[in-house]
């Protein structure tokens, strides 16, 4: 049977991508780079690099400030990679899209623009149970000082959230909903739309955590009808310091500022500060210019190579490594979801991910060992740690063959 | 694979396999909790001292090879030794795998610990290997937790 996904894999021109990114062309302790970290951080592509390199050496200046010829260049660049964004992720407008520096950021900036307004005592927060520390900890500390609660949407052994029981959780005390798009640690993509939707019969406003799912799938924030989204350039091929928060215009009008400083202001006096409109509001001080415009280049590239095609090629890999790695005996893959991004955490019987990691690494090989910054993940399969591989489009088949026989090896050593 | 085999000896192997002394001191007089929240070992070190003597050592937890391994051959070596002698011990192991001491060559009480010398040639690693060490440390010196962070 031929199927759409092994039609594109096939004509997915690999090597040529691969010469797109100069680190891949390297060896560590004498093997060829395998690179399969990419859930914790993508790689750069040479024209993300030299749009960098153009803006420091021919552009460089601070924006929205100077009435001279390079900050207007500067400027330009900088709310370039704005509109950029804009249509990566299907905005109204681009002043939905707020620049930060990175996931983190951006949910902490939700947290103390929206959360600290509109949440008080006796309020309820929605989260998941396979969130990533960012969407976990600024919620609890928004709890903590407003005397609000935390719930937590379960999950089922492979790693899907229980609907039913979200359904359970939501009421007329919830005022928040914060869930992630698709999960670093096992894989997951959540039915958010779903989701949103649901939260919305109640009134209730959705943030998005979409870190690990803006690299992999193509986003329409108007589709999801999300109130918020955030995501990381860092994990889809642009340099780290860059990164998104997407609001509804209505939200981000009625919220706090972040920071406060310079640039987000329309008038200041010592009696009375007003404050600039989204999303100058909520962008305090000089940004990450160079970085920023480095993700509009990276928004530029993903549209050049298709994004769908990406996505295609990516589950390819993802099923041909589940079956290469699940094969091998003694090997338990953590996060089983009938809906997967390419991600596989595993473990392997009385064998730390630690050890794991480090044998891998002698055969050039980049892999993420550790508790993913989801503890509670590892807690929910009782397991201190896993090992993780994550695929980027730039991956191979015959990289994966490596990933496999150096697994064998590992066990082999710990006999 | 030569550093490879360096850092996993079969000594080392033997000791993550079957560690010697894993277990809840009920009698201790000294405990400790160590912590390394990058890789996520975690364990509890358990001393039994009496006078000037450390008469028995224990410990629990969950960690990689290198820090089951060294917290099994810790056991072994500070049992029945001075508090003075286990601080010597502490020292001279965390200068050998921080590269400082050349175990080989400089002067120490090591003996069998000498075989955690490979691990100075993987910079990641060293705190899974000193994580036991500090937390026996810790509880000689009547500090209840500690993170290698």
């Amino acid at each position: 049977m031929v199927t759409v996904e092994s039609t594109v894999a096939s004509t997915w021109d690999v090597e040529r991508i691969r010469g797109d990114f100069p680190v891949l062309q390297q060896t560590v302790n004498g093997k060829p780079l395998i690179y399969l970290d990419n859930s914790a951080s993508s790689q750069v592509p040479q024209v993300v690099i030299d749009r960098g390199s153009v803006y420091l050496e021919q552009e460089h200046s601070n924006i929205h400030r100077g009435v001279h010829y390079l900050s207007q260049r500067a400027t330009t660049a900088y709310e370039g990679a704005r509109e950029k964004a804009k249509r990566f992720i299907n905005a109204r407008e681009s002043s939905e899209c707020i620049f930060v520096r990175g996931a983190t950021e951006g949910i902490n900036l939700v947290m103390y623009g929206y959360g600290r307004k509109f949440i008080g005592a006796g309020d309820e927060i929605i989260i998941s149970a396979m969130e990533h520390h960012a969407n976990i900890v600024p919620w609890q500390m928004l709890c903590d000082e407003k005397g609000a609660r935390l719930r937590v949407i379960p999950m089922n052994d492979a790693g899907e959230l229980l609907l039913d029981e979200y359904d359970g959780l939501l009421n007329e005390r919830t005022k928040l909903v914060a869930v992630m798009h698709v999960s670093n640690a096992l894989g997951t993509i959540n039915p958010i739309k779903e989701m949103i939707g649901q939260a919305h019969k109640y009134g209730v406003p959705v943030l998005i955590d979409g870190a690990q799912a803006a690299p992999h799938m193509p986003v329409d924030v108007q589709d999801l009808d999300c109130d918020f989204y955030v995501f990381s350039g860092h994990k889809m091929y642009a340099p780290t310091g860059s990164g998104i928060v997407y609001g509804k215009i209505e939200l981000l009008e009625k919220m706090n500022p972040f920071q406060g400083g310079g640039d987000m202001i329309k008038t200041v006096t010592f009696e009375k500060t007003i404050y600039a409109d989204p999303p100058n509001k909520f962008e305090a001080g000089t940004p990450a210019i160079a970085s920023q415009i480095g993700l509009g280049a990276a928004i530029d590239y993903l549209n050049t190579i298709g994004r769908e095609q990406a996505a295609a090629y990516e589950a390819e890999l993802l099923r041909y490594a589940t079956e290469r790695v699940s094969a091998i005996e003694g090997v338990r893959i953590i996060g089983t979801a009938k809906n997967k991004a390419s991600v596989l955490s595993f473990v392997i019987d009385d064998i730390h991910p630690h050890d794991i990691g480090t044998i891998l690494d002698q055969e050039g090989i980049a892999v993420r060992a550790g508790h993913h910054c989801a503890q509670p993940v590892m807690q929910r399969f009782n397991v201190p740690a896993t090992a993780r591989a994550s695929f980027s489009f730039y991956n191979t088949k015959e990289e994966i063959d490596v990933l496999a026989r150096t697994i064998e090896r590992v066990i082999e050593i710990f006999g | 694979m030569s550093e490879l085999s360096e850092l996993y000896q079969q000594v080392i192997l033997d000791h993550n396999k079957k560690p010697r002394n894993f277990r809840k001191l009920e009698s201790a007089n000294h405990s400790a909790e160590g912590y390394n929240p990058l890789c996520g070992d975690q364990l509890t070190v358990y001393l039994n001292v009496e006078g000037d003597l450390v008469t028995d050592v224990g410990f629990e937890g969950s960690g990689c090879a290198i820090s089951k391994a060294s917290a099994s051959m810790m056991t072994q070596a500070v049992k029945g030794k001075s508090k003075e002698q286990a601080q010597t011990l502490f020292e001279e192991f965390h200068s050998m795998v921080t590269g400082e001491l050349d175990a080989e060559n400089d002067e120490n009480s090591l003996g069998n610990l000498k075989i955690f010398a490979g691990v100075r040639e993987f910079p990641v690693r060293v705190k899974c290997a000193t994580l036991p060490w500090h937390t026996m440390h810790a509880a000689l010196n009547k500090q209840e937790q500690i993170s290698t962070e």
